[in-house]
């Protein structure tokens, strides 16, 4: 069988607006892709148990509250402390251009904000996902 | 190899592995599988199924918790369907179920059926295995939402809780063959809606119809509400004393294996056929009606060296 990427598509934080999140998962569902979706209002630590158990190849992460400087990076800094940093992070949301620098720094590779054509979430993610 | 002898110890990386080895027929699978067989066969394997919306998810979120305090340790599989034009799936059951994501007492892993029919996916029979091997007291299956007629869950788990909801249909849908025959336990979720009551009466009227040795009890429950799961989960292990009383779970072990050997055998033999270099031009004389798919079939296996008749003696 060829390569299937799975990807979760998980909301951290306390907003409840999870239509973007919802709108991407249905764009990497049609380009083939077997999304995980967890719902809103999910903590670090269940994103990292969830996408260990469900051995993700990739994460993203939408947050729409402001805080996402604390919880994107504490997601990937929980993953490397399970020795799963093969697994890569992305983000989504409403975020400031000020904040993207310190969130690529802290492991977060890419950032698409409102108005990214899915295609790019989807070719960003076939280019980097490893074998 | 250590993702061996992780899963064995029951460590969750491990186990999360060597499912993905499983279900992308990556290398070392044949060995994987080769070195937990024998530690199978111990788990309780329960099947929860049903239509699409009928609560299955938040059902069996609720039993979890229910297994949990008895000091249980369990595993789920939770499929969903596949895009048949994409092949990409969204997998949406753990929704219902992430209270949980943080018990190391319990391992949730999502499937995709990728296009296998049946209700399950092609390999849910391996991760089941694994999941036993790994040590889990139960297993939790839960399949894609069923219509009529996929039923392949109750030749693997120990007990079938088929899940209805009121609103669905006369007494009709019921008489039907199918989902409707698997259950060793019903589950009437949403009771505190319209028409609860004339479905388990409909339900009550069917079963009584039936001579079977095991007669199904039904249960109301309001999953959302946590309301009736220690009548079902008590109804469900009242089964599974049956189960082991009357050796069913011995034949079961065979049948759930039958099935994996013939799941393996299928798709061994249309990779052969389709590998085989008559192939493209027997579907062009499919195509211009020269030949019929069932001839066709013959010849590719006389081809192959093997001989195959579908058409049944006269007794």
């Amino acid at each position: 069988m060829a390569k299937r990427i799975k990807v979760l598509i998980a909301k951290p934080g306390l907003d409840g607006h999870d239509r973007g999140a919802r709108v991407v998962a249905r764009a990497l569902r049609d380009a083939g892709m077997e999304v995980i979706y967890t719902g809103i209002r999910q903590t670090p630590e269940q994103i990292v148990a969830t996408a260990i158990q469900e051995d993700v190849d990739a994460v993203g992460l939408s947050c729409l509250s402001g805080a996402h400087n604390n919880l994107f990076p504490k997601v990937v800094q929980l993953l490397r402390e399970q020795g799963a940093d093969d697994i890569l992070v992305f983000g989504g949301g409403i975020i400031p251009d000020a904040d993207i620098p310190g969130l690529k720094q802290a492991g977060i590779r890419a950032i698409f904000r409102p108005g990214t054509p899915t295609e790019e979430t989807i070719r960003f993610i076939n280019e980097n996902v490893s074998e | 190899m250590d993702i061996i002898s992780g899963v064995l110890a029951g460590q969750t990386r491990a186990l999360a592995k060597a499912i993905t080895v499983v279900e992308n027929d990556r290398p070392g699978k044949k060995e994987l599988l080769r070195a937990v067989f024998p530690q199978t066969g111990k788990a309780f394997l329960i099947g929860i199924t049903g239509p699409p919306g009928a609560g299955k998810s938040t059902l069996t979120d609720k039993l979890i918790s229910r297994l949990r305090r008895q000091g249980k340790t369990v595993g789920v599989i939770a499929v969903d369907p596949s895009s048949p034009f994409s092949g990409g799936a969204i997998l949406g059951d753990r929704i219902r179920m992430q209270q949980h994501a943080l018990d190391d007492g319990v391992f949730i892993r999502s499937m995709a059926s990728r296009s296998h029919l049946g209700g399950l996916a092609k390999t849910t029979v391996d991760v089941i295995h694994l999941l036993d091997a790994a040590g889990k007291d139960v297993i939790i299956i839960e399949t894609v939402g069923v219509g009529q007629d996929e039923v392949d869950i109750v030749k693997i788990a120990h007990t079938t809780v088929v899940v209805m909801v009121p609103g669905l249909g006369d007494a009709v849908q019921i008489a039907k063959a199918g989902v409707m025959e698997i259950a060793d336990v019903f589950a009437v979720n949403k009771a505190d809606r319209d028409g609860a009551g004339k479905l388990v009466n409909e339900l009550r009227a069917m079963l009584e119809m039936s001579e079977a040795a095991w007669q199904p009890e039904i249960y109301q429950t309001v999953a959302k509400n946590d309301t009736g799961i220690d009548e079902l989960l008590a109804g469900i292990y009242k089964h599974w004393d049956y189960v082991r009383q009357a050796g069913i779970d011995q034949q079961k072990f065979r049948s759930n294996v039958e099935r994996e050997l013939i799941t393996y055998l299928t798709d061994g033999i249309v990779s052969l056929a389709a590998a085989h270099p008559g192939y493209g031009r027997l579907l062009d004389e499919l195509a211009a009606k020269r030949v019929t798919p069932l001839e066709g079939a013959e010849k590719l296996f006389q081809e192959l060296g093997l001989n195959c008749n579908w058409e049944k003696r006269e007794e």
